[in-house]
């Protein structure tokens, strides 16, 4: 089986398996509790975070269960203790669930929302960001990575766009942590990170917080500084410490990319969605008149697994969020397929995904013209 | 435009006369062993000032935040590197001044210009930078004398060169300078405070610890150590002795009355210290006592308890108050890990009325029939020894 759906979610390393099972075994101790057994799992539990903050460049390390959590604490946890200054967030309409969701519900308190439109491409303009831009914006939040198309968005431009600005900038960086390096240019104030997008694993994610006042979204016992309560997951928190250790951006992703775009371009039927800037690991193409779950279904029967436009828009029946923001031509709207690769994919899988591809395409192109 | 540089103006060092020289040598060498993590520092010492050169932002941060606290220092400058176009000198001027605070202040602009083929004179560069920030923030007003913001400009070959930012040193010697002497270590207030201010007088600190298992816990060995980790956080390593003091604790309580527990106590943990100061070569014990702040803390108690040692006894908070005490421990960090509540072993085997005013021959002739020596020389021989700053991420090499 050749697994390209990455960007829904990773196999797990084994070696960050085998630090999860070790931690579980060796500090099971409640992280907070007094006697030494909790003294050495929050030995363990602040230096995976310390590892983490070094990895990430820096910032406050809170553990969250997981991207959908990190993003919720970023944006509610800000807006609610930023409403003093202003009440006004910018996002942009091809943003996470995650994001877009929390947004809904800020709004529905009474704050206001400015989602930025984007392109084809996917991309803001710049200028429709500085224009969103008021005295009362508290909030910019976009992703680096776009999971749908790969569309990466600029952050150094916003950055300094907003270095003279007091609005804090969050980064949701799920689909791009641990592939593609943040320079110290495009830090941001909050960053969302998700361990099972890189070989770590499922529930587990942090919030990097960078010089920003934060409300917790969860009450209780007050871990992680009162930001997060819950007794904090310290196999989860070492295990992404590791993962993160092991994730590095792989310069073939490129290379592949380029080759199965050029493959794709030989099709007359076939629309190559992301933009040629995009993140080398996401490629979204769309086939015309046909529903990409069909796709989906033909590839899997040759034994490869890729996705529709996302995975959790995938059981909808309508087009994705992104694919009607992008605004594609009608008849590729509900073709859309995303390839995405992982730390484990090879060569060998690119080569046959083209060689099944074809067949795959053949036989639905066939039943269709029968 | 880029902040790369610090320039460091020497704290009461420069008036040291003949030591200048190694007091500036020693400052140097505590600020490249603190930020050994940052591989591209540089340094330039020179009779009046040195420079610290950095060229990876995230080492200048780390290096701004922390030279507060390194010890020699006066005050000291980011100083931020631009090209000799005029137009990025005032954007880089306005970059400079909007990350302070401007509310209500006042401002100029200086300028130094050594090199003379800038073909603009500087009263010209004044009035563009001046009015090019002030232009921007129009909070500012001018003050040619004493402003609260002056932003001083050279104009060299290469670059120009701009700092606005004063910012306090922690002043002081470097520590070093002052020899070494062993704190007694206890997990509150004010024992980390006695010795922060010692590491301000130079002195080379080495710590010791009175650990009573099971009547104290591992947590509150773990302040200590969190202590110790804050202490050796000014520029000089420490390493930190444990004593397994049990043994000795429950021996004093069936041999002495109730109510002079305390002092006896008090005078083991002397006898152990200055042991262990004799091992360390160090040349005087460090306490946090205050005096009047509790019953050891009185003039006949310290007389009883200093009866056992002709070590000097520095007691840097004899004369302060609680509140100012706590004030400096807030400064320095360590105020939030002593008042975790996790008892030492002062505060447990407390008698309900110990004496204030002990008689030390009296507290001798209870002592006189044990044998404490025996105990004692285990005690010191058993101890943990722990230097910091300590790298606890190493024991979790396999997981991490």
């Amino acid at each position: 089986m050749i697994y390209l759906d990455n960007s829904a979610t990773t196999e797990p390393d084994p070696q960050v398996l085998e630090t999860y099972v070790k931690a579980s075994n060796r500090y099971f101790a409640n992280p907070s509790s007094l006697h030494r057994l909790g003294n050495e799992a929050e030995d363990l539990l602040e230096s995976a975070r310390s590892q983490i903050k070094g990895l990430l460049g820096y910032g406050r390390i809170i553990f969250t269960s997981g991207g959908t959590e990190a993003n919720n604490l970023a944006i509610r946890g800000a807006a609610h203790a930023n409403q003093e200054k202003g009440r006004h967030i910018i996002s942009c309409k091809t943003e996470h669930p995650s994001v877009l969701e929390p947004l809904k519900q800020l709004e529905k308190e009474g704050f206001e929302i400015t989602l930025l439109s984007v392109d084809r491409k996917g991309a803001i303009d710049l200028a429709d960001l500085q224009q969103a831009l008021r005295v009362d914006t508290i909030l910019v939040s976009l992703m680096q990575v776009n999971n749908e198309i790969g569309t990466i968005h600029p952050l150094a431009d916003i950055r300094r766009m907003l270095n003279n600005h007091r609005a804090l900038f969050h980064v949701d960086a799920v689909q791009g942590a641990g592939k593609l390096l943040l320079s110290e240019q495009e830090m941001p104030d909050l960053l969302t990170v998700s361990a099972h997008k890189f070989h770590g694993l499922k529930n587990s994610g942090v919030l990097a917080v960078h010089k920003a006042e934060l409300e917790p979204i969860l009450f209780g016992g007050g871990q992680e500084g009162g930001l997060r309560s819950g007794t904090v997951s310290v196999p989860n928190a070492a295990a992404l410490a590791k993962a993160l250790r092991l994730a590095t951006p792989n310069p073939d992703h490129l290379e592949w990319n380029a080759e199965l775009r050029s493959f794709f371009a030989g099709y007359k039927d076939i629309y190559i969605v992301s933009p040629s800037s995009a993140a080398p690991h996401i490629l979204a193409v769309a086939i015309a008149g046909m529903r990409g779950e069909t796709l989906v279904g033909a590839l899997q029967q040759e034994g490869v697994i890729v996705s529709t436009s996302s995975a959790c828009s995938s059981k909808n029946k309508q087009a994705s969020h992104v694919i009607e923001a992008i605004g594609l031509p009608r008849e590729y709207r509900d073709g859309t397929i995303r390839i995405s690769f992982g730390a484990m994919t090879t060569h060998e899988d690119i080569s046959e995904l083209k060689k099944r591809f074809h067949k795959a395409h053949q036989l639905i192109k066939g039943v269709e013209q029968s | 435009m880029k902040t790369n540089q610090i320039l460091i103006r020497y704290g009461e060092l420069s008036t040291k006369g003949r030591n200048r020289k190694a007091f500036i040598s020693r400052l140097r060498n505590n600020i490249q062993t603190l930020f050994a993590g940052t591989p591209t520092l540089r340094i330039k010492a020179e009779r009046d000032r040195m420079f610290l050169f950095c060229d990876d932002e995230q080492g200048m941060e780390d290096i701004v935040s922390r030279l507060p606290y390194v010890f020699g220092i006066q005050s000291f400058s980011p100083v931020t590197q631009t090209s000799l176009e005029l137009d990025d000198m005032k954007h880089t001027a306005l970059a400079i001044v909007s990350k302070m605070d401007t509310k209500d202040k006042s401002f100029k602009v200086s300028v130094k210009r050594p090199n003379k083929e800038f073909p603009y004179e500087k009263p010209e560069i004044m009035r563009t930078i001046g009015g090019y920030v002030l232009g921007n923030t129009p909070e500012l007003t001018v003050a040619m004398r004493n402003p609260d913001i002056d932003l001083s400009v050279e104009i060299r070959q290469d670059a120009a060169y701009m700092m606005a930012e004063t910012i306090q040193g922690a002043a002081g010697l470097p520590i070093g300078a002052g020899g070494r002497a062993l704190l007694m270590l206890s997990g509150g207030i004010d024992s980390p405070v006695a010795g922060y201010h010692m590491l301000k007088r130079g002195v080379r600190l080495e710590l010791i610890h009175f650990f009573s298992p099971p009547f104290t816990t591992e947590r509150a060995k773990e302040k200590v150590l969190d202590l110790a980790e804050k202490l050796s956080g000014f520029g000089s390593p420490v390493t930190l002795h444990i004593i397994p003091f049990t043994e000795i604790q429950q021996e004093v309580h069936k041999q002495v009355p109730d109510n002079i527990t305390m002092t006896s106590t008090r005078r083991m943990m002397m006898r152990i210290a200055d042991a262990v100061r004799a091992k360390t070569d160090a040349k005087a014990i460090i306490t946090g006592e205050s005096l009047g702040q509790v019953a050891s803390q009185t003039l006949e108690s310290l007389q009883a308890i200093n009866a056992v040692t002709n070590t000097p006894i520095l007691r840097p908070l004899i004369a302060q108050d609680k509140l100012e005490i706590i004030e400096t421990a807030q400064a320095i960090g360590t105020y939030d890990i002593s008042i975790r509540p996790y008892e030492d072993c002062c505060t447990i085997f407390t008698p309900a009325n110990p004496k204030t005013k002990p008689k030390t021959d009296k507290v001798e002739h209870y002592e006189s029939f044990v044998s404490f020596d025996e105990m004692i020389d285990r005690a010191v021989a058993e101890r943990e020894i722990i230097e910091f700053p300590r790298n606890k991420q190493q024991h979790f090499e396999d997981l991490l």
